[in-house]
């Protein structure tokens, strides 16, 4: 059984690359709009061959596409390799490599730190995923909101959040994001709108879709030009769990400004995608719900990115919520703790070779985007980021005892502060109404 | 107005007035108010008069609440801050969280709060303990309500108790009104606070109608959060209590008077933070506790407040604390054994009499 389980994951693989889009006339209206809710049914019988289920679909013209990751190759095969026909530009493309290298480097910095005992308790390492965290965030506004799960350490980095802050949270001084309260999977920044860090799975989306629904509020209550997104990443353990569905349901229901974005790296500790999920094709819980579904390599930076500009706009247009399933891969176990047995070494290394960061490398080589030595210098330049942010952490002081009973509440006193800063019931005016009944 | 205001909130010595005096002398001019209908009024003058302010829950809008607390508001406010949600309690009370989170104060109304133990992961992970894990850098100001306790004869799943087990979260704030004057004063205060607020009701309060005095109809009328009230003061024993056990209290008092036993009934009102103060000030003064609830008898609140005297009181007290509380087990659905697993009355003033004659302790089998 556990032998067919693998062979079953090393499939889709194969199927990525080999996936033929019939889609070449249809190149740039993919890309556009509306065209979102279009489909060629054709593109998902060679997604995975392990569901058969796919047949019904394709006599459904409806909502479902996956868009192709070809679609990318194919634009750079049509163009001249002119710069004009590329999909970044070269600040764009250095802009995304110092993310994703910041993320590598931020998490094998924290490897080393948890083994020299430096940092404690569950540490869930990103390394692998890099490409999802960089392509989605980087088009987002300071005002949008993030929601993330135990694995936040690169939302928060590319969200804004400065390193030394997050390094020192995971010491658990009194210097980090929030003072070492939190910790490694409770990340939360009010300045850049990191709205957690939750340890539950699924916990999450709930807070994103409220965020969402805020937005929306805005919009039509205080009447305020009110654009903003909010993207709730999570894993494919989650989509199984009823918070998922029943938030699903709500920010279809109510059109929220929200992006669902899967980070299907395959396990959910030891347990494997296709023996938890009775259909593992997670984009197809979209359109069950009325939103596209829409599934994209998860390893590739660049194609992640079209995905996201066309997901985060739809929201901003007030279009509504979309499901986008990222393929991605881990490199390292669930947490560090995580001895990392179940999976195939095969498949380890096949993910391996797909690394995004050096992908995204190639690209720039190959489109001479960026000189050798340029990227040298930004590798150098995290690299001194992240030693600093060590030091800063570790010269930190932990917190004082006086911080362990403070910010239980907002509010110790209880009775609420008004408006002018001062407790309510120290003003002899309070009872004269502010309202009309 | 304004000295009187003082007197009532501003002076540590709340009580300095016993209720009941100041009410009566009120009372040829008092207007009578139904819970329902004080916490209707707390909703629209708190959403008028902050337009971030919205409800949220099954059957909040068009069927007008489902016990029909919300009456109105739909109509007023429009369908943007009176919303009706699928049947999905951890969704949505995630999304209220999320909400809070971003800016606005939502308000989440669970038709019962045992449903709302299906969003208990969002109530206290999410909403408890953010502002700390935070650590202040994200406030949640947003108030869970409904109907709590025992109904009649709706059966174990619609009728437990949850005072006790929200009581013991950092983070939350509970508070359990009696009367009307703490529906409104309390919701009001609850909405304005910029923490998690349990607010536990209780739905066959909704209709029983209670004096109102002119200040508790101002609409910048609040109580404070975590200050039990005296209703009724007394000489001989203390008896704590919340909720509906509050009305049934003051009954037993009424009779135990006839007997020469007179009892001090506090009013919690605010089950966290519990007002420790007032409670010990009182059994100094009488020397015997009595603690009265609905909810089950291991781990309730009345244990944790015999606790609190044994830790500050333990030389002043005269007799053992005594408990009155719903039998351990689930709430039957048979008329009379869902009466006899609840307390009444009798059960109230046969402990009395226990705390106040008894020399030896005995089991406490009423």
């Amino acid at each position: 059984m556990a032998c067919s389980a693998t062979a079953q994951i090393i499939q889709p693989l194969s199927i990525n690359s080999a996936r033929s889009v019939d889609n070449s006339g249809a190149c740039t209206k993919i890309l556009s709009p509306s065209s979102f809710l279009g489909s060629t049914p054709r593109i998902n019988k060679k997604l995975f061959a392990v569901n058969k289920s796919i047949s019904s679909l394709a006599r459904r013209p409806t909502i479902v596409f996956a868009v192709s990751s070809d679609v990318v190759k194919e634009k750079k095969l049509k163009s001249n390799s002119s710069l004009s026909n590329l999909l970044i530009t070269k600040e764009e493309g250095l802009e995304l490599y110092e993310d994703m290298y910041l993320g590598r480097a931020f998490e094998d910095m924290c490897a080393q730190m948890y083994y020299r005992g430096k940092m404690f308790g569950f540490v869930h390492l990103y390394n692998g995923q890099e490409a999802v965290s960089t392509g989605f965030i980087k088009l987002l506004k300071k005002e949008d909101c993030v929601v993330s799960t135990y694995r936040d350490h690169v939302h928060s980095l590319s969200k804004g959040v400065p390193a030394r802050e997050v390094m020192s949270e995971l010491f658990g001084k009194t210097t980090g994001c929030c003072r070492g309260q939190g910790g490694s999977m409770h990340m939360f920044s009010k300045e850049h709108n990191v709205l957690g860090g939750f340890a539950f799975i699924g916990e999450g989306i709930p807070v994103a879709t409220g965020a969402a629904f805020t937005s929306k509020y805005k919009r039509e209550v205080f009447k305020e030009d009110c654009d903003e997104v909010t993207l709730a990443f999570f894993g494919d353990g989650t989509c199984n769990n009823g918070q998922f569905f029943e938030c699903l349901n709500m920010a279809a229901l109510w059109k929220l400004p929200i992006v669902f974005v899967v980070e299907n790296n395959l396990w959910a500790i030891g347990m494997s995608h296709v023996r938890a999920t009775s259909d593992p094709q997670i984009w197809k819980k979209g359109p069950a719900f009325g939103m596209p579904g829409v599934h994209v390599d998860g390893m590739d930076v660049l194609k992640v990115r079209e995905v996201a500009k066309e997901a985060i706009g739809r929201a901003r247009r007030g279009e509504g919520p979309t499901l986008v399933e990222c393929e991605t891969y881990r490199f390292r176990g669930h947490s560090l703790a995580d001895p990392d047995e179940l999976r195939d070494p095969a498949e380890k290394a096949h993910y391996a070779t797909r690394d995004p960061i050096t992908a995204l490398k190639k690209y720039i080589a190959e489109n001479k985007l960026a000189s050798e030595a340029e990227l040298k210098a930004i590798d150098k330049k995290i690299d001194e980021l992240v030693e600093d942010a060590v030091e800063f952490a570790d010269r930190s002081p932990v917190p004082a005892r006086n911080q362990l009973l403070e910010n239980v509440f907002a509010d110790p006193r209880g009775f609420g502060i008004g408006p002018d800063g001062k407790y309510r019931c120290e003003d002899p005016k309070f009872t004269e109404g502010t309202a009309q009944v | 107005m304004l000295r009187i205001m003082g007197k009532k909130l501003g002076a540590p010595g709340f009580t300095a007035l016993p209720a009941g005096l100041a009410l009566r002398s009120y009372s040829s001019s008092a207007k009578q108010m139904t819970i329902r209908e004080a916490i209707n009024s707390a909703l629209d003058e708190e959403m008028a008069a902050d337009q971030s302010v919205f409800l949220m829950g099954e059957e909040v809008g068009e069927y007008q609440g489902a016990y029909k607390v919300s009456k109105g508001l739909l109509q007023k406010y429009g369908p943007e801050r009176v919303v009706d949600t699928p049947i999905t309690e951890c969704g949505f009370t995630g999304i209220g969280v999320g909400a809070a989170f971003y800016g606005l104060r939502p308000v989440v109304e669970f038709m019962t709060f045992n449903f709302a133990m299906q969003a208990m992961d969002q109530i206290i992970n999410s909403a408890a303990k953010t502002n700390y894990m935070s650590s202040g850098n994200i406030s949640v100001p947003i108030v869970f309500r409904g109907p709590n306790g025992a109904a009649a004869g709706v059966g174990a799943q619609h009728s437990q108790c949850y005072a006790a087990w929200y009581g013991s979260c950092p983070g939350l704030k509970v508070l359990i009104p009696y009367s009307s004057e703490d529906a409104r004063g309390l919701l009001k205060a609850a909405i304005r606070d910029p923490d998690p607020v349990v607010f536990l009701e209780n739905e066959l309060l909704y209709g029983e109608a209670f004096p109102v005095s002119a200040e508790v109809l101002d609409s910048g009328f609040c109580i404070p959060i975590g200050k039990a009230k005296i209703e009724r003061e007394g000489k001989h024993v203390t008896i704590t209590a919340f909720s509906k056990m509050v009305g049934f209290s003051l009954q037993a008092a009424e009779i135990l008077a006839k007997d020469g036993i007179d009892a001090e009934v506090i009013n919690l009102r605010s089950i966290r933070p519990l007002d420790r103060a007032t409670i010990n000030a009182s059994v100094r003064k009488t020397n015997r506790l009595l603690t009265v609830e609905e909810g089950f008898p291991q781990h309730g609140v009345g244990a944790e407040i015999c606790a609190s005297i044994v830790e500050d009181s333990f030389g002043y007290l005269d007799a053992p604390v005594e408990r009155i509380t719903g039998a351990d087990v689930p709430l039957p659905y048979a008329a009379n054994l869902e009466r006899m697993a609840l307390p009444q009355v009798e059960d109230i003033v046969r402990a009395a009499k226990r705390a106040c004659y008894r020399s030896l302790p005995i089991a406490a089998t009423a």
